[in-house]
């Protein structure tokens, strides 16, 4: 624990939770359809649902799916910014089982077409855990450089995959890989303990049966 | 360097280092290596100038997006500058600040979580006004905030700040022991009257519940910023005094946590009972929805 985890984070009020926590969901989503997101489907969960609209949960997802970070003071004005920006979105409510209370499942679509859903929560204190990916289970919170890297399952491909991350001499501190079924859609969450660069964005991207590549490195979650 | 799981083990190092509290605080968490003295002290820095502006930039016609809240720190304000406050000026200026950053959080701007945002009001509305009150210059008042930061860390460590976790004690009654220490640190008290102060802080804030009206950050959240500023202020002055708190600080988080541990549900942030189950209470969300 460190003292700017008692004192801090500098955010946009009134909630860590349901308003800081909701800007870093809408950041990781878009990190996650990479570019410039253009249509959000936003269903919102549990305690997100009864009480979101007065946290002002709705504005900071949308604000962070534009990549504003949790303390910029626009957050109040992002649903009209999307309209100036071209992002259009639209809000429901989901019921999930067994997900943390104040949760929500984004689905977002880039302008090259590309779509993303994600699932995350909001425990407190702004942090948050995305929970599922495409409809497949996964646990990350991009508090430290993650790597997540969407394929077809191949013989061999994870070896590949991490050869890459070894030959720039970064350490795996976690890695899980999840399937929908043998040789169907694969997705693999790397946690390191140095920052990724983009080279091993790119290496990995030009594996064969890797369709997406996606880094979170902390301190540059609004690019 | 370890660091410390209790106030007795934090006074105890800092002791050992032959460093005040404020130094310590900032050594131990330094040492991780993340940050050097020199960036994390600029870092505290930072973030009282992020609670000054708040202050600054609060506008009293502003309105939260529920209707609950906004414009009591303007009326506090402007009680103070009639003359009229029984108090006199250092408390009312505490109040005022106390509601407005309170609001300001409610109203959406940017402030800093201290421990939680609902009870981001108490250490500025307590520093500032102290800070002026003494003359003192800005470093002081960055000390002031790693104390704070201190004792913070050992109440997460060993109860919570988290009212969902243990009630409003956790987050106002933290807010409220951080400031008291800090207060003490403001008027050059010793590191064991600081962390008297806290108990004492502590103590008189034990079993208060999180009730809030809708689950919102608004009722009754603005308005407890005020009890935990002034509570700090009491606490400090009787610490400051000579006066003990005849059970020891690391106790009396204990204590907090088992009140956290045994409060019910209902009265852990959940709006179902408390102020946010009264009929006024279910009037107006009715209004609102």
């Amino acid at each position: 624990m460190s003292v700017f985890d008692i004192l801090g984070p500098v955010m946009v009020g009134p909630s860590s939770s349901h308003t800081a926590g909701a800007v870093r969901m809408g950041q990781i989503t878009r990190r996650l359809v990479g570019g410039e997101p253009v249509r959000a489907r936003i269903l919102l969960a549990g305690s997100f649902a009864s009480t979101g609209a007065g946290h002002g949960t709705p504005r900071a997802l949308v604000a962070g799916l534009m990549g504003f970070m949790p303390d910029d003071e626009r957050i109040p004005r992002s649903f009209e910014i999307a309209g100036e920006r071209g992002l259009s979105f639209s809000f429901g409510t989901v019921v999930l089982r067994d997900a943390h209370p104040n949760s929500a499942l984004i689905t977002a679509e880039n302008q090259r077409g590309e779509r993303v859903e994600v699932g995350a929560s909001s425990p407190g204190g702004g942090r948050i855990r995305v929970f599922s990916l495409d409809g497949l289970p996964v646990s990350f919170s991009g508090e430290v450089p993650t790597l997540i890297v969407r394929s077809e399952d191949r013989p061999g491909y994870v070896s590949r995959v991490t050869g890459v991350i070894a030959a720039q001499g970064i350490n795996m501190s976690k890695l899980r890989v999840e399937r929908q079924e043998r040789g169907g859609r694969a997705i693999m969450v790397i946690e390191c303990d140095q920052r990724i660069p983009y080279k091993v964005k790119m290496a990995i991207s030009a594996i064969e049966g890797v369709s997406k590549v996606t880094r979170l490195n902390p301190g540059e979650e609004s690019k | 360097m370890s660091g410390y799981a209790s106030v007795a083990e934090l006074l105890a190092l800092s002791d050992r280092l032959d460093l005040p509290l404020w130094k310590t605080v900032q050594t131990v968490d330094c040492a991780g290596g993340n940050m050097t003295a020199e960036e994390s002290f600029a870092a505290m820095k930072n973030l009282l100038s992020v609670m000054r502006s708040a202050d600054k930039n609060y506008d009293p016609a502003q309105r939260s997006v529920s209707g609950l809240s906004g414009g009591d720190g303007g009326k506090m304000d402007a009680y103070i500058a009639s003359g009229r406050s029984i108090a006199g000026p250092l408390v009312g200026r505490m109040i005022a600040a106390a509601l407005r950053m309170g609001e300001c959080n409610a109203c959406m701007k940017r402030i800093v979580a201290a421990p939680t945002a609902g009870a981001c009001g108490v250490l500025p509305a307590v520093l500032i006004p102290c800070g002026e009150a003494l003359a003192l210059p800005e470093d002081a008042l960055v000390e002031a905030l790693y104390v704070a930061a201190g004792i913070g860390e050992v109440i997460a460590q060993r109860a919570s700040i988290s009212g969902a976790e243990s009630g409003c004690q956790a987050e106002i009654g933290s807010a409220s022991a951080m400031a008291a220490a800090a207060v003490v640190h403001l008027r050059g008290g010793t590191k064991e009257q600081m962390a008297n102060a806290a108990a004492l802080a502590l103590k008189s804030l034990l079993g208060l519940v999180c009730d809030p009206v809708g689950g919102l950050v608004e009722v009754p959240c603005i308005k407890r910023n005020v009890i935990g500023a002034v509570n700090a202020l009491t606490a400090a002055e009787m610490s400051l005094a000579g006066i003990e708190s005849r059970i020891p600080p690391d106790e009396v988080i204990d204590a907090m946590r088992e009140v956290g541990d045994t409060m019910p549900a209902a009265l852990r942030e959940t709006a179902q009972g408390g102020l946010a189950a009264t009929p006024t209470a279910q009037n107006r969300l009715e209004e609102m929805v």
